[in-house]
């Protein structure tokens, strides 16, 4: 993460972030030179403390809401795929598979932290892995034993994650927040397409599936109807009022105008779906 | 000049033979264009802020949600134009799924520069020329390379642009475009290494991808573009 670029980018919203920071700019600049010998893994914490110093009490709270709506999902994408990692070591398969999985994971742990470091204080209670239940009250009852099943829900959350953040775009509108959103989000598309590729391989009657949310008459391409939910609206082809089948008469078919654009969820959906993996007593709301 | 936003030359892609002939007529006026920008150099000597009519090249003018539309109906038309030569004549080591994908690609890139063209109506900027000189189209290595390339620019293109934006519903549709440029990037690592989706090449240590100013991106995409950019009040 470059630090100084994201400072450049609130000082062209709030062009007294410097100031706010510490009224001595040569203060910043040793920051700065901090900045590049602090350990990276340390960053998100250094950067929580800083914009809290920055804003006080005056973070809005819609963005806070925002910051721990998209905290709450990231811990439950880390706990699902660091169980099965840890917990059940031979579900997923030694070399690539494994590989992969492990890479996800780690990304998900570093968005936890990232977003604790940002939220400080105003960072939900900590979720932890005993708070959930990936079975769903029983609908994937074998998601940790069986390697298909678990690729099923692993996608669903991917393709929950990227709508997730989607949705949350425009409360963050010209913040700064926005922009690491987004670097967030287009992680979790990467990790999508990634685990499309393997349930294609791996899960029977999915050879089909792209990495790219193909068309479907209700929005879900998985052939997984536990997870419609997760697809509404994806079969959309009208894009802020323009229909993109055919659109300034090309050749860009039903199937590739649906592709071609990700809708958003609404939180309200998001939070449908991650409740049925969250115990009662932590559920979202 | 020639009109890479015709609609024509999509289904053009469907014929050969007539591709052949557009592609001479392609080259031909890449000269041509090359010596528009000379041109267009001394023009914008004269008057930085107001182009003559002379002008050929096009300006992104970032003072408003114009503006940065229009970039990224820029890069759209670079991507487009890219996938459509390489759908339309694929190299012979693809596989007939990684012909099928590209093909896909080529519709979702031409779909995100239709939609910016049509939603900027008069407000659009002309058609750029690319140059993909670069890049040998009969070599999978290569195109591969480039589309990397392209993709995760694009990536880093929205993620930094997002932020510019001030209209609720440019920012979402920002979003849902740049979550399937994120899967074309992460399926065309996988088929260059498999397992390279999401490396560090990309994504930091903070789990972030990358996000880059227009004027990074702009730098980077310049050697893929012929027509001259003008960048004012970024």
């Amino acid at each position: 993460m470059n630090i100084v670029n994201i400072l450049d980018e609130i000082e062209k919203v709030d062009g007294e972030i410097y100031e706010r920071l510490n009224p001595r700019r040569a203060a910043m600049k040793d920051f700065f030179n901090m900045g590049k010998k602090i350990a990276v893994a340390a960053l998100p914490l250094a950067m929580g403390s800083m914009f809290q110093k920055a804003y006080g009490q005056t973070t809005p709270a819609p963005v806070v809401d925002v910051l721990n709506f998209a905290l709450s999902l990231e811990y439950l994408e880390y706990h699902f795929y660091n169980h099965a990692l840890v917990a059940t070591p031979t579900l997923v398969p030694a070399g690539a598979a494994n590989g992969a999985i492990t890479t996800i994971r780690d990304h998900e742990n570093a968005h936890v932290n990232l977003l604790r470091g940002a939220l400080g204080a105003s960072a939900r209670s900590v979720l932890v892995y005993d708070n959930f239940d990936f079975t769903a009250g029983g609908a994937f009852a074998d998601v940790f034993s069986n390697y298909q099943t678990f690729l099923k829900v692993a996608l669903a959350f991917e393709d929950t994650g990227v709508r997730a953040y989607k949705g949350q775009a425009t409360v963050l509108k010209r913040n700064a927040v926005l922009t690491t959103a987004l670097q967030i989000h287009s992680v979790e598309a990467r990790h999508a397409a990634h685990l499309r590729q393997m349930v294609a391989a791996n899960v029977t009657g999915a050879s089909a599936l792209k990495p790219w949310i193909g068309y479907a008459a209700n929005g879900n391409d998985t052939g997984i109807s536990a997870v419609d939910a997760v697809y509404v609206r994806e079969q959309n082809t009208t894009q802020a009022t323009y229909q993109i089948t055919g659109i300034n008469g090309t050749l860009v078919s039903q199937n590739a105008a649906a592709e071609s654009f990700d809708e958003a969820l609404t939180k309200a959906e998001v939070i449908a779906i991650a409740n049925q993996f969250i115990k009662t007593g932590f559920k979202l709301s | 000049m020639e009109n890479l936003n015709d609609p024509n030359q999509d289904v053009l892609t469907k014929e050969s033979s007539i591709l052949e002939s557009k592609l001479q007529r392609r080259s031909f006026l890449q000269y041509a264009g090359a010596g528009a920008a000379v041109v267009a150099l001394t023009a914008a000597g004269c008057r930085k802020d107001r182009p003559s009519p002379s002008f050929t090249g096009v300006t992104l003018d970032f003072k408003d949600d114009i503006g940065v539309l229009n970039y990224a109906y820029a890069l759209e038309q670079l991507e487009a134009a890219f996938y459509i030569q390489v759908a339309s004549n694929p190299p012979s080591g693809f596989s007939s799924a990684e012909r099928n994908y590209f093909t896909d690609i080529q519709y979702h890139e031409i779909a995100h520069r239709e939609f910016f063209k049509k939603a900027l109506g008069t407000s659009a900027i002309g058609s750029l020329t690319p140059n993909f000189s670069s890049i040998n189209f009969s070599d999978r290595t290569s195109v591969l390379a480039a589309a990397k390339t392209f993709e995760d620019l694009g990536v880093a293109a929205y993620n930094g642009a997002g932020v510019r934006l001030t209209t609720d519903a440019y920012i979402v549709i920002a979003g849902q475009i740049v979550s399937v440029e994120a899967r074309h990037a992460a399926y065309i690592r996988d088929i260059i290494s498999n397992g390279t989706f999401a490396n560090s090449e990309v994504v930091d240590a903070s789990g972030l991808d990358r996000a880059l100013t227009p004027d990074k991106v702009l730098a980077a995409a310049g050697p893929f573009i012929k027509t001259q950019i003008n960048v004012i009040n970024l």
